[in-house]
């Protein structure tokens, strides 16, 4: 991969696109809001497994019609046979309710019911694990933004928070827009995403300032260009090896761990564009040049 | 950058193959070394079940105790007062403003206090004492609530012990979470919904007299055979702490599920003094505000043991012994949170990582083979020692391996080439201008160096912070990811350099150099 390409000739239009992605992802966060799971907004979780395979996703769903389980959801998952049903009513107030509602299942389709998981989380719970997923995504932001602050001068450092946030909100903006069910996995592929954008970046980074110490004349936009081109293979072979990784868990690793999946090829997809994108061009609208390394160390 | 001392070559293989035997201890269970890599619950099936203590009753219920005591402390002080009041929280009375100093003395006198407890653990009072006018406002104090939480709490977690003990789980993990949870953890149970309700209950017994008059000092409680109400006194004759043994049996005549108790010796005679004095009468016996049975007195019962018998299935007799025996909990639980997965669903999740790990292992290998040749067999070796070196820390570490767990580990596997790919492509870069081959390698480790470490730290900055916040499943992804990178770069900086150098310094034409 020796042909040069003219990255900063599309930074602006990048820019104005991330822009665009960014505004509709808050919009459709503002007021369609994601699809939280159990873990987050409370209820019950069932993984079903029925023997007959001839029940249909309606039979399973009149048969819930008895007792307020309030709003059900019930979906094929994975395999013929096996379901997926969430209502909003919690089972941990009755001890009870998982072997009556196990039993009024198998009567009414007439077939015997396995329930292989079974989650419920209450109220209160799910909202402290709510918080403390954000929390731990801001740390995150912080600790990284504290990181490239002591490693590099702050315009880098805005330039990799910049990316970072833009990364977490379109992430996020395309799980509210494809009404992806938000759990305590995809909390844990937002900040997988947030160290492999943060990964990205600093590898770009750290040849933008090694060029930038090496030539003094040439301007910050041509030294990005330069060290994008300089680490574009190893940018793309690393994107391709963890998607290769990724796609292998998407495809193969089962239903439980599709959507932390997905999440993360997302992530690493958009991490590898906005180190590119997003990360480099911040630096340009700063003017950062060799002064601004030499004279640095007063921050 | 590429010399290497024999030591440290030694070193390096020793730590690799130190780590691949520990590895291999998971191939064999109960091997000399006990040390294996523990399955999550998600995997291997089992319950999570977090509990949450109501202290709300309980805090009533001690206040209710000091109602006598400060009574009798009003009296022996010679403090007047009147409209004594008792609320769900607190204790209202009118004292005159004159005396109101004097019972201040009495109420918070370190020696000899029956009223109000000295906590020597915060150096502060059990209770508050506030005036309003002459209204006189009894509450517990802070530190009284937090002490009162903590040995409430505490007991539940060694009821809630003996309970799960009892039912023969294997290997139950039950810890604290914070001031008012407990943490139950039960893998490979077959019937979580058995334990649920042995947790749930209070198991609070008590035995009291079926009266007619339905009056103060009394209440209506249901007796569960037949749903009939019946009015029970609220004087307790005696309760569960009484209770030294309980088992279950079979009713020589019936042939019924009955339950066997034995008193200790003050309930025995408690028991023994009531029965006596009240044959003929109906005796219930109240487990959590519901009748049981409520069986008339034939005669006295003096020698301590009794049977309780209610239409139990076998199932039902064996769990009231079991709870009976095992005690009270001093305030009620719920259960807040229940994660349960059933060993079918464990095994498939097993089967399907293993396998999307070994078809992303082996298309990350075939990727680095196509694209640099030998050095790709390097860096696919060290690979492979990585996979080992993982396994073989959490074997040591006897880390608990989750199905996120297993996504760490392909996820690594993905990412842990990079550090090769970073340095080869720095490699390729240096052998544009520099003529020396072993110059070239050797500048392009050390400039790839700081690179290699800055990437890696802030995917381990994501990795510690996931492991803080992330609770179950997720705190093993964050443990296999953390683990990851530690042996990556090992692999990276030893492991494949120093197969790097043998190669480059042994071939010095330039063989092999297609990077």
């Amino acid at each position: 991969m020796n042909n040069k390409i003219n990255f900063s000739n599309f930074f602006n239009i990048a820019n104005i696109f991330s822009l665009l992605l960014v505004v509709i992802s808050i919009l459709f966060l503002f007021f369609k809001g994601l699809n939280y799971g159990v873990d987050f907004k409370g209820g019950t979780l069932l993984e079903i497994r029925i023997e007959n395979k001839n029940i249909q996703i309606q039979d399973i769903r009149s048969s819930l019609n008895i007792a307020e389980l309030g709003d059900v959801n019930v979906k094929q998952f994975g395999k013929e046979g096996d379901f997926l049903i969430k209502f909003e009513k919690n089972a941990n107030s009755n001890e009870k309710f998982i072997t009556d509602l196990k039993n009024i299942i198998s009567n009414k389709i007439g077939s015997d019911v396995n329930f292989r998981r079974v989650e419920s989380v209450g109220p209160k719970v799910s909202s402290e694990l709510l918080k403390q997923g954000l929390t731990a995504i801001v740390i995150a932001l912080g600790a990284m933004l504290f990181y490239i602050w002591i490693r590099f001068e702050w315009q880098f450092s805005l330039g990799a928070i910049v990316a970072l946030i833009h990364d977490v909100i379109i992430t996020l903006g395309i799980f509210s827009i494809l009404s992806f069910e938000v759990n305590l996995s995809i909390v844990a592929a937002v900040l997988t995403i947030v160290g492999y954008s943060m990964n990205d970046t600093v590898v770009i980074f750290d040849r933008i300032r090694e060029n930038l110490l090496k030539y003094s004349k040439i301007k910050t936009n041509e030294i990005a260009d330069m060290s994008v081109n300089e680490t574009l293979s190893r940018t793309v072979i690393t994107s391709l090896t963890t998607l290769l990784a990724l796609f292998s868990i998407f495809i193969l690793g089962g239903e439980i761990l599709k959507g932390f999946s997905f999440a993360m090829i997302l992530g690493v997809i958009i991490g590898t564009y906005s180190s590119i994108f997003v990360a480099s061009p911040v630096l340009n609208y700063f003017k950062v040049t060799q002064e601004t390394l030499l004279k640095d160390d007063e921050i | 950058m590429l010399s290497f001392t024999k030591i440290k070559v030694l070193t390096i293989y020793l730590i690799l193959i130190s780590t691949i035997f520990f590895a291999s201890l998971n191939l064999k269970k109960n091997n000399l070394i006990d040390k294996n890599i523990n399955l999550g619950l998600d995997l291997q099936g089992g319950s999570y079940i977090l509990l949450e203590i109501d202290t709300e009753p309980l805090i009533n219920q001690k206040l209710q105790a000091k109602v006598i005591p400060i009574k009798k402390l009003l009296n022996k002080a010679e403090i007047n007062f009147k409209d004594f009041l008792i609320s769900t929280n607190n204790i209202s009375l009118i004292i005159d403003k004159e005396q109101q100093n004097k019972f201040k003395n009495f109420f918070f006198n370190k020696q000899e206090n029956s009223v109000n407890n000295f906590i020597t653990e915060y150096n502060k009072f059990e209770l508050d004492l506030e005036f309003n006018q002459n209204k006189a406002l009894i509450k517990f104090s802070n530190f009284g609530l937090v002490s009162l939480n903590n040995a409430a709490l505490k007991q539940s977690i060694e009821i809630i012990r003996r309970r799960i003990d009892d039912v023969g789980t294997k290997e139950p993990t039950i810890l604290q979470r914070g001031d008012k949870r407990i943490l139950v953890e039960l893998p490979g149970i077959d019937n979580p919904e058995r334990v649920k309700e042995l947790l749930g209950k209070t198991a609070q017994l008590t035995f009291r007299l079926v009266s007619k008059d339905d009056g103060f000092g009394s209440e209506k409680l249901i007796l569960s055979e037949n749903k009939e109400e019946l009015i029970v006194s609220k004087r307790v004759v005696v309760s569960g702490d009484n209770l030294v043994d309980a088992q279950p049996q079979f009713d020589n005549q019936s042939n019924q599920p009955i339950v066997l108790f034995t008193l200790d010796r003050l309930g025995a005679q408690k028991f023994g003094k009531i029965t006596t004095e009240n044959v003929g009468r109906r005796l219930a016996i109240v487990l959590d505000n519901t009748i049981i049975s409520a069986p008339q007195i034939r005669e006295p019962i003096t020698t301590g043991t009794g049977t309780i018998s209610g239409g139990f299935s076998f199932q039902e007799s064996t769990d009231l012994a079991l709870l009976l025996r095992s005690g009270a909990l001093p305030a009620p639980i719920n259960i807040v949170e229940e994660r349960t997965v059933g060993p079918d669903l464990g095994k498939d999740s097993i089967d399907a990582g293993v396998f999307s790990l070994i078809v992303g292992f082996v298309l990350v290998i075939l990727f680095m083979f196509i694209k640099y040749r030998i050095f790709g067999l390097v860096s696919n070796i060290s690979l492979i020692a990585n996979l080992f070196m993982m396994v073989g820390i959490l074997t040591i570490l006897e880390a608990t391996l989750t199905l996120p767990g297993i996504a760490g580990i392909i996820l690594t596997v993905g990412m842990a080439v990079d550090s090769n790919v970073l340095i080869y492509e720095r490699i390729k870069e240096e052998l544009k201008t520099e003529k020396s081959i072993i110059h070239a390698f050797d500048t392009g480790y050390n400039k790839a160096k700081i690179t290699v470490i800055d990437a890696n730290v802030t995917t381990l900055i994501a990795a510690v912070i996931l492991f803080i916040f992330g609770s179950g499943p997720v705190k093993g992804f964050a443990v296999t990811l953390g683990i990851g990178i530690v042996t990556t770069l090992f692999s990276a900086y030893f492991i494949a350099r120093h197969l790097t150098s043998v190669i480059v310094l042994n071939d010095n034409k330039g063989k092999y150099f297609k990077l």
